[in-house]
């Protein structure tokens, strides 16, 4: 079987998995509002929040998904399944496309409530039409690097000793480059922090980059990753 | 008489962070015969399983499985061969017949196939459609060897299979071991039970000390 039929089949179980533990619903949207009500307790400034939403929008997208990386691997790992793809001879690349692409497809929901969020709690506003564009292309550009940098380690620390204080040191100082892309093409959007809409887009082509390059990287990477463990 | 080896060891060493945990390997398997690998903890037993599954490439000596040199071929061997350790492989939030089409999907297999492989180990009717993470031990050992069937394994590596089983499931897997003795599968089973598993076996294999010391 080739990585493309492996990278579906990767998808649709781990889709499947998740509609049916529903974990996200569950567990990890409920965590993201209570995160973002708490940065308008905190913050309790109408003005500031305005400024700062896209910023508190991509923080909490940030720290829900270890969450959901935290239990896309939970699910290998709980009876050996991650071990027994590899043993069974299953392309890594395919697993590994299909679980970012997976993690990648929950990260848009997740985001589609914060900013829905964001638009009720903190009064945020796009600002012109052309921000829907880069408002949508940045999410979707932030989604896949997330969606494939989490897969990558969360495919390192899996079967680690305390992988779940290790995932977050690893995983967040990587994913910096999301924040701050993601934040300055969403501020551009949104018309806040004084960026153009110009601006927003070559952010988004930094997100773009980080996405390919992680692509590339992590389809080397992965196989060698989950194989010392196997 | 006519052979068929599935596997064929000659002097095979596997090295183990420096620790020859194979040393000088002998072994040759015919197809349908079913191999009983007894010996203490640490003979090399699970090693051994470990290489013909291709998880180990050998250091030295022949290792040939299902007609293909370990040595360059350990990713083809992977994916014709089954091995079944502590662990099942299971999705516990999917069904039994979700996860044996899932197995099964990863080779290309048609859902006769799966039906074939369900109904094979007595998951068809009953048991098809119940989430793993509701079924006994037992019950899970047998959804995982439908896995196996459905993806086609053609040697079935089995380690210590009845750990962690109650009496009940440890006979539910018999039954369905000597179903499939009887279908022809080709399998090499590590184990301390040496009653069950040695009366599944057709023939015994000790090993010690990294290397297969005699064959009954």
């Amino acid at each position: 079987m080739n990585s493309l039929e492996v990278t579906r089949l990767v998808a649709v179980k781990d889709l499947r998995i998740e509609l049916r533990s529903r974990v996200l619903i569950n567990q990890v949207l409920p965590f993201a509002a209570i995160v973002m009500v708490l940065f308008a307790f905190a913050l309790d400034n109408d003005g500031i929040l305005d400024r700062v939403a896209p910023g508190l929008i991509w923080l909490a997208t940030l720290f829900s998904m270890l969450v959901v990386v935290q239990r896309s691997f939970a699910v290998e790992a709980g009876d050996g399944a991650l071990d027994a793809l590899r043993t069974a001879g299953v392309p890594a690349q395919g697993i590994y496309f299909g679980k970012a692409i997976a993690l990648g497809l929950q990260l848009m929901v997740l985001e589609i409530l914060l900013f829905g969020a964001a638009f009720v709690l903190y009064n945020s506003r796009i600002a012109a039409a052309a921000g829907i564009g880069l408002l949508i292309t940045s999410a979707l550009a932030a989604s896949c690097g997330l969606g494939l940098v989490g897969t990558l380690y969360g495919g390192l620390t899996t079967g680690t000793k305390g992988r779940e204080s290790l995932l977050p040191l690893l995983l967040l100082p990587v994913v910096a480059p999301v924040l701050i892309g993601a934040t300055r093409a969403t501020e551009a959007a949104l018309g806040v922090g004084g960026i153009s809409m110009r601006e927003g887009w070559a952010w988004v082509a930094l997100l773009v980059t980080y996405a390919l390059l992680f692509g590339i990287g992590g389809s080397v990477a992965f196989g060698p990753l989950v194989d010392d463990g196997a | 008489m006519e052979t068929d080896p599935v596997v064929q060891l000659v002097d095979v060493v596997a090295v183990l962070d420096r620790f020859p945990a194979l040393a000088g390997a002998t072994l040759t398997v015919q197809r349908g015969e079913i191999v009983l690998l007894r010996g203490p903890n640490g003979a090399g037993k699970t090693t051994l399983l470990r290489l013909c599954a291709g998880l180990l490439p050998p250091t030295r000596g022949s290792a040939i499985v299902l007609g293909l040199d370990l040595s360059v071929h350990r990713q083809a061997v992977r994916s014709r061969v089954g091995l079944l350790g502590h662990s099942n492989g299971l999705y516990t939030d999917l069904t039994v017949s979700e996860n044996v089409s899932f197995w099964g999907a990863t080779v290309g297999a048609s859902s006769d196939e799966i039906a074939a492989a369900l109904d094979r180990m007595g998951l068809a009717a009953r048991l098809s459609g119940v989430p793993v993470r509701k079924l006994s031990a037992g019950q899970r050992r047998r959804t995982a060897l439908a896995c196996l069937i459905a993806r086609r394994a053609e040697l079935w590596l089995l380690d210590e299979p009845h750990a962690g089983l109650d009496v009940a499931g440890r006979d539910e897997l018999d039954t369905v071991l000597r179903a499939a003795r009887a279908a022809g599968a080709t399998m090499i089973v590590a184990s301390h039970e040496l009653d069950r598993a040695g009366a599944l076996a057709t023939r015994m294999v000790d090993v010690a000390g990294g290397q297969v010391r005699s064959a009954t």
